[in-house]
């Protein structure tokens, strides 16, 4: 992958001899659904727990056993799918597909083929070059398989059907992606979305959203697609833009070298930083589709998709076009600070406390500075804060009204740190308060001036430099608390 | 008194309300004719000595405000039982002792039903004479090496060999009607939805359904009235209104419109078969019904619409018996090979060509010409009885195209043996109700049957409708109790 050009920050071109050619990309994202029991029986879904410790005669498929749908798993699909600004159809089936594996209890998987429960939808991505909109092809529910340890018994492999049954949304693109950026910023948005709305945890390291990537690439400006290859599986979105430009460049060599493309499953090899031939499709499973027996169709009313788009809450794209309407933040740190919503949470509680003269510039700057910085040199998320909002809201105001400079400030906010301290019993206790007193920083002036004549004789001569000598030592008289704009009407009128 | 082993459920129920006969004597009286009728093989696993301890019980504490009050009852092996091996009559399951129970013997126990055992069936219920079954044949108590019908043909020979009062079964195709029709017993398969699938080992889940099976009709309505149910835990049952069909059973069917229909004369059928549909006819008419010629035209395309469906839901059913997780595992090299050994030597032949038909139909490429388009002839099964339902109540028929064959005449010709279903598959693709009424004999002295098919939900005509002819035909079994000499 040497010659990669790049005309603006998220395209990615791959050229050979004369020829360019664009990376056309496809997703199947498994979101594993939020709620506390399976799609088609009662046990926990809780991540972590002792192997088969969350198991019903369902999930284990046990003779004469049957499914029953959970509706809050289909509220929250419906849920998924006005997030997506997706149909929501009445009427979905749930089919089974057909195969053996000693994780898949039942002998079939329960997903739905031919009548998802959503339909087309949209999800815009906020591109350094602009915004770009991504078609979702399709949003329907599934059962997730159980798990096989192959590496716990030398001879043995073991299963553990925790996992089995419990609900996952397979969310499918369309091929509109073009990048790993972009890659990496539709599965944000998506993952924002979602927590949003509450649908899915988002959690990739404990396997809550993981892709299957579907990879082609084309000389650019083609509008015919290539022949593409999935790749399975990808948990995390660094790998998933690692297989994409390892994929994408072994395809255009093959091209380039006058070979054709095999449409096959590959995996990505996290190790050796490549993908490899799974199956061919020639090879693939036939699955053997048809609608469950045991359950009957999904149907939906309007009522009931309609009393569901009331609970939704306010979503990212709405929320930053309102951070900018109302609060007069910039588009780019609006972005930021809508793109999780615990951030968004938190700064709009910030935004509450301050209170009627409020600042939104300190407000966004300390949030996006000193507070990630915080979070991200302790590596945890914003609802975990050492600082409530509440008292980064006081602090703001601190500054707001003068009672504090900037510089103190910072100094505050790593005593708050220690267990979430008001600011205003800092400043007291430590006394910090800033001297805003003219009369006490006359006194204070007068005598720097005395202490440094030749200096200030210096200065009247014209030698302007020395202004910021005086401001220097009346800062250092007053041991830093001194308000700098009184210091410095005082000092203009001195000299 | 007669022996109580030959009392009906009703006077049984009635005898031991007015403590003369206790549950304790009942059971013990099942049980020695159990031991003394293994020949007929009715039995896979016997539940003797819990039932013996459980009757004891019920009788030191008595509660016959039940509507099965300490009333022994031997069940087909197809349904669940906490603690009691359930083999479904495979070998695949020979060692399966389930944890839980199926919601229709739950609802058999809350009204004072003690297990006394599990019936043979053929293997999953994919039979119709019972010989598929792992656990080997059973003799129909009507005659030496005559079948007992299938599948539920360990049921339907317990019944008719006075084992148990009364016994419930499952019926796919037939499987419940087909063997009362075949031992001179009343079956009942009720509307699809009407019994819970919850804890019954599936065949054909959009086409299972348990029934009461019984010496009379009376008895499929006391029984019915405690096994229908509406249940959560099957998202195919439905909640609808059900009747107290034992105390709403009623001779008075005067004005009742029957309809038969003439797509019902196959070819080929028996005389006989057709002299009993005539008599029949004069039977309802005598009752009071008006009879009503109809035409259910796609009657030709029932047997194979439902092999095509049955198969296919059965080729994914059975996928879960693949030794992983309990039940038969055969060692294997590998994952796969696993897999094949086991099935291989779980599954006996029907059931593998049963699996094979279900995995070629719904095989991509196919799945259009066969399983979509037996789903569609399917609805044109059911418009059928639609359209017959807006002129009649209740449709008439023969239960089977021929009375009882012997044992291994017909084993090795699957297709004649799928034909014995003709007249009871169509009713299973429609979920509706219909029962086997036993109706006469044929010229060897073995039962015949007649069924009535109901409206959807409308159980109480269809039994209304059979205990009226009961009483005109006064049909009654000559069981010699060969096998005990």
């Amino acid at each position: 992958m040497d010659e990669i050009m790049s005309k603006n920050n998220s395209e990615y071109l791959i050229e050979r001899n004369d020829n360019v050619y664009e990376v056309v990309i496809g997703l199947e994202v498994h979101a594993q659904v939020t709620s506390n029991s399976k799609l088609f029986s009662s046990s926990s879904t809780k991540f972590g727990a002792e192997p088969n410790t969350q198991v019903s005669l369902v999930d284990a498929a046990f003779p004469g056993m049957l499914p029953v749908i959970n509706e809050f798993c289909v509220k929250q699909a419906i849920k998924t799918g006005i997030g997506l600004r997706a149909k929501i159809n009445n009427k979905s089936v749930f089919d089974r597909k057909n195969y053996f594996y000693a994780d898949l209890p039942q002998g079939y998987q329960i997903s739905q083929y031919k009548y998802p429960i959503v339909g087309e939808g949209n999800v815009i991505l906020d591109m350094p070059e602009g915004q770009k909109q991504v078609g979702i092809e399709r949003l329907h529910l599934e059962q997730d398989a159980g798990k096989s340890i192959h590496d716990i018994d030398p001879s043995n492999t073991l299963v553990d059907l925790n996992r089995s049954g419990v609900a996952l949304m397979e969310i499918v693109s369309k091929p509109d992606l073009r990048s790993p950026d972009e890659v990496n910023a539709y599965i944000k948005k998506l993952r924002s979305i979602m927590r949003y709305l509450g649908t899915c945890d988002g959690n990739m390291q404990e396997g809550s959203l993981r892709a299957d990537v579907n990879v082609s690439v084309r000389i650019k400006g083609s509008t015919d697609l290539g022949t593409r290859c999935e790749i399975k599986n990808v948990n995390s979105i660094k790998f998933m833009q690692m297989a994409i430009i390892y994929e994408a460049n072994r395809q255009v060599d093959l091209i380039e070298e006058g070979q054709e493309i095999d449409q096959e499953t590959r995996l990505f090899d996290t190790k050796k930083n490549e993908t490899r031939s799974m199956r061919l499709k020639e090879d693939a499973h036939d699955y053997r589709y048809f609608p469950d027996p045991d359950l009957l169709p999904l149907e939906v009313t309007d009522e009931f998709i309609d009393k569901l788009k009331s609970e939704i809450p306010e979503l990212p794209d709405d929320k930053k076009k309102r951070f900018i309407d109302e609060f007069k933040v910039s588009p780019y740190d609006a972005t930021i600070l809508v793109s999780d919503i615990d951030t968004a949470k938190y700064f709009e509680e910030v935004v509450a406390k301050m209170g009627k003269n409020r600042d939104m510039k300190l407000a966004v700057n300390w949030i996006t500075g000193e507070l990630f910085a915080v979070l991200n040199e302790k590596n945890i998320e914003i609802a975990q804060s050492p600082i409530s909002a509440k008292n980064l809201a006081k602090l703001i105001n601190l500054i707001k009204n003068g009672t504090i400079s900037g510089k103190i400030a910072k100094t505050i906010f790593e005593l708050m740190l220690d267990g979430d301290i008001d600011p205003q019993i800092i400043v007291e206790e430590k006394g910090l308060k800033q001297e805003s007193d003219p009369k006490a920083l006359e006194a204070l002036i007068d005598k720097i001036i005395n202490d440094n004549r030749e200096k200030a004789i210096e200065y009247k001569q014209g030698k302007e430099k020395l202004f910021g000598f005086f401001v220097g030592q009346a800062m250092k008289a007053s041991g830093g608390k001194a308000n700098p704009q009184i210091i410095n009407e005082i000092l203009k009128k001195k000299l | 008194m007669s022996e109580i082993t030959s009392l009906t459920l009703y006077e049984l129920i009635k005898n031991i309300k007015e403590k003369k006969i206790s549950s304790n004597e009942a059971a013990k009286s099942f049980i020695d004719r159990a031991e003394k009728s293994k020949k007929i093989n009715a039995y896979v696993t016997k539940n003797f000595e819990n039932c013996l301890k459980l009757s004891k019980d019920f009788d030191d504490k008595p509660n016959f405000d039940l509507k099965l009050p300490g009333i022994p009852i031997a069940v087909k092996d197809l349904f669940c039982t906490n603690e009691v091996r359930t083999t479904a009559g495979s070998n695949i399951l020979n060692n399966f002792v389930p944890t839980y129970e199926s919601t229709v013997t739950q609802n058999i126990w809350n009204e004072g039903g003690i297990l006394l055992g599990k019936l043979n069936c053929d293997e999953f219920a994919m039979g119709s004479s019972n010989e598929t079954s792992f656990f080997g044949n059973v003799q129909n108590p009507i005659a030496e090496d005559l079948v007992p019908g299938g599948s539920s043909g360990g049921s339907s020979a317990a019944l008719a060999a006075n084992l148990t009062p009364v016994t419930i079964g499952t019926d796919t195709g037939g499987s419940i009607r087909q063997p009362a029709s075949f031992t001179g017993t009343v079956g009942l398969k009720p509307t699809y939805g009407s019994c819970s699938r919850y804890g019954i080992v599936a065949f054909a889940s959009s086409l299972d359904q348990a029934g009461p099976m019984s010496k009379d009709v009376k008895d499929s309505s006391i029984l019915l009235e405690v096994i229908s149910s509406f249940d959560k835990k099957d998202s195919t049952s439905i909640d609808f209104k059900r009747n107290n069909y034992s105390s709403e059973l009623t001779r008075n069917i005067k004005g009742l419109k029957i309809g038969i229909p003439k797509e019902y004369r196959v070819d080929g059928m028996p005389d006989e078969i057709e002299k009993l549909w005539k008599k029949g006819i004069e039977y309802a008419k005598d009752c009071g019904a008006e009879i009503i010629d109809i035409s259910l035209p796609h009657t030709s395309y029932a047997l194979p619409t439902y092999y095509i469906v049955a198969p296919a839901e059965a080729s994914s059913n059975l996928a879960r018996y693949d030794g992983v997780k309990y039940g038969l595992r055969s060692s294997g090299k590998n994952l796969i090979d696993m897999y094949e050994k086991t099935r291989s030597e779980g599954f006996g032949e029907e059931v593998k060509r049963r699996v094979m038909i279900g995995t070629y139909v719904l095989s991509s490429g196919y799945y259009d010409a066969y399983y979509l388009k037996a789903q569609k002839v399917r609805q044109l099964i059911k418009q059928d009885f639609d359209q017959a339902y807006n002129k009649v109540d209740a449709i008439l028929t023969p239960s089977t195209p021929s009375s009882a064959f012997k044992i291994g005449e017909k084993s090795n010709d699957p297709v004649s043996m799928y034909l014995n279903d003709i007249f009871t598959v169509p009713v299973n693709l429609a979920g509706l109700p219909g029962i086997s009424i036993p109706a006469g004999v044929d010229k060897n002295n073995y039962p015949l049957g007649l069924q009535i098919i109901g409206k959807p939900f409308d159980e109480q005509t269809v039994l209304n409708i059979a205990y009226s002819m009961e009483e005109k035909i006064n049909y009654k079994n000559n069981i010699t109790d060969w096998w005990m000499k």
